[in-house]
């Protein structure tokens, strides 16, 4: 036989024992055609072209699943950020093409489209002020849509006036999704230098330099990759990242299969694999557990930086070698309520927001998936956004922040959000105000790091 | 493409009993899937048949002679499952 059983064997282990699995085929379409200056031909048309797109994503998707026998979770779908396809439109408020995005998801059977989204890092345009202003009812009358906002890039500076308007957004949105937990927010990403072919959400959108439509796969394995730590409890930091670094390339290669076999049948070209290690709270699937395997007794203390860099590393090193494309994020996540390691790290109190600030300076994203106190001041959440964009801003990386004022919740409360969101442990904020750095005003200017011509 | 060898591995995962190659063998017989290779280890505990066979002029789609393994499995209490072998080639060849 070409293949030896070990190497069978291997591969069956790390699907049925270790959760290896494709953790999400995005389908990104270009919704550019559909501008009009009747906001409801919009949606009209919005809902039309990913209803015709889309149509066969999920049978496709459950095709590939079945031939190759790899799980794949999520099938979903990223569009042009809303703000430029109805700024042709006189209106200012477009949740009409958030409900049309959300009918299209449902129709075609994907749990979330990504793409309620505004690009407003230098400034905004009256498009754009509208999106910000249709976020919290867009949300709160949805169940797929997912919205995000770029307010920093290295190249331009962070948008202050656009952070301290989203702590409110922020507020907004829970406020109006108050009976469950502010769960609106957990489908609300900030971002700082956000790519373009990001297939995870809540995060995605279909970014404009990209082709009319375009498939992209996020694979996963956080299950598989601690498995083949555990084994080698005494093997040093050279070794360590090797060990990480075949894993990967195992795991990468199956997305680079799935991802050609999909772009293959639907007739759609091939953008990128995103080699992010995304944790979900199954048993055996966190990332949290790597770096308790690793030799940290509880995520979260003195070392945590240093076992993640060394993990984010050795992940895109063997990820990068495994396919012709790698774009997305690219980075493992460290999502509190989505890992059942963080969750329960946070629980006992082991991990702080501190923690989980200093851990996205070296990883992918940011301070994801975050519950904290339901009274926390808009101005303070605009400032952890502020901190979070500059350490994105600085390092030239994405960053992101998706935080969950859960109304009425205290520190110590449990907030459950069901699925694949998890539940998240309520932390503490620092109580000093920030609402006088946060109301100066204007951009933050872009950073010499910025000045690379 | 992928690949575009039209041939699968069907692996057996579960507890060692009288018949399992045959079992395996008579459905892919009926199915014309021609056998190119069998090997057998253990997975942890579990006894492993891994069956290498060609479709090339099989009267019955993939889809449904992988249904009649996943039964035929769950007849003896096994784990029959069956996979193209792209994702073998892709995982463990560059």
């Amino acid at each position: 036989m070409q293949f030896s059983a070990q190497e069978i064997i291997e591969t069956i282990r790390m699907v049925q024992m270790e959760n290896l699995d494709i953790r999400t085929i995005t389908l990104g379409i270009s919704l550019r055609d559909c501008a009009h200056p009747d906001l409801q031909v919009v949606a009209t048309k919005v809902y039309d072209k990913i209803c015709r797109v889309a149509s066969r994503l999920v049978p496709v998707g459950e095709e590939i699943e079945r031939d190759y026998g790899v799980p794949i979770i999520n099938k979903r779908i990223s569009v042009t950020p809303i703000a430029l396809v109805a700024e042709s439109a006189a209106a200012n408020d477009y949740v009409a093409v958030a409900g049309a995005m959300d009918r299209a998801a449902t129709e075609v059977g994907v749990n979330f489209i990504g793409g309620f989204s505004a690009l407003v890092h230098k400034g905004t345009t009256s498009g754009d002020q509208a999106l910000l202003a249709s976020i919290p009812e867009a949300l709160a009358t949805t169940e797929r849509v997912c919205a995000s906002v770029n307010v920093g890039t290295t190249r331009a500076g962070i948008n202050m006036d656009a952070v301290a308007r989203l702590g409110e957004i922020i507020k907004d949105t829970a406020a109006r999704t108050a009976a469950r937990d502010g769960i609106g927010c957990a489908k609300l990403v900030v971002f700082c230098n956000a790519v373009d072919d990001n297939p995870f959400m809540a995060g995605a959108f279909h970014g404009i330099g990209e082709p009319e439509c375009v498939v992209n796969v996020g694979v996963s394995g956080p299950g598989v990759v601690c498995m083949a730590v555990k084994k080698e409890p005494h093997a040093d930091f050279g070794e360590l990242a090797s060990i990480i670094k075949r894993t990967a390339f195992k795991v990468t290669r199956m997305g680079e299969l799935v991802g050609r076999a999909a772009s293959d049948k639907l007739g759609v070209p091939f953008g990128i694999v995103d080699l992010s290690l995304a944790p979900t709270p199954a048993q055996g699937d966190s990332v949290a557990r790597i770096l308790e395997a690793m030799g940290l007794e509880r995520v979260g203390t003195h070392g945590s930086t240093a076992a993640l860099a060394l993990l984010n590393d050795a992940v895109k090193k063997g990820g990068a070698m495994a396919s012709s494309y790698v774009g997305g994020l690219s980075g493992a996540f460290i999502p509190v309520s989505e890992d059942e390691g963080m969750i329960e790290a946070a629980m006992m109190g082991a991990i702080s927001i501190d923690k989980l600030e200093a851990m996205t300076c070296v990883c992918s994203v940011g301070l994801d998936m975050i519950a904290v106190p339901g009274d926390t001041p808009a101005s303070t959440i605009a400032a952890v956004i502020a901190d979070e964009a500059a350490i994105g801003m600085i390092n030239a990386k994405t960053t992101a922040v998706r935080i969950i004022p859960a109304p009425g919740r205290v520190v110590g409360d449990v907030v459950e959000f069901g699925g694949l969101l998890g539940k998240a442990p309520v932390m503490a904020l620092h109580p000093w105000s920030s609402a006088a750095f946060v109301g100066r005003g204007g951009r933050i200017p872009a950073p010499l790091q910025g000045l690379r011509n | 493409m992928p690949s575009s060898s039209n041939r699968i591995i069907v692996t057996v995962i579960g507890r060692d009993q009288v018949g399992i190659i045959a079992a395996v063998s008579a459905v892919l017989a009926e199915a014309h899937a021609n056998i190119v290779d069998i090997s057998q280890t253990t997975l942890q505990e579990f006894f492993a048949m891994i069956m290498m066979a060609d479709l090339e002029h099989s009267t019955q789609p993939f889809a449904e002679i992988k249904e009649r393994l996943n039964a035929k499995g769950d007849e003896m209490g096994l784990r029959i499952d069956a996979q193209h072998e792209a994702v073998f080639n892709y995982m463990h060849r560059v």
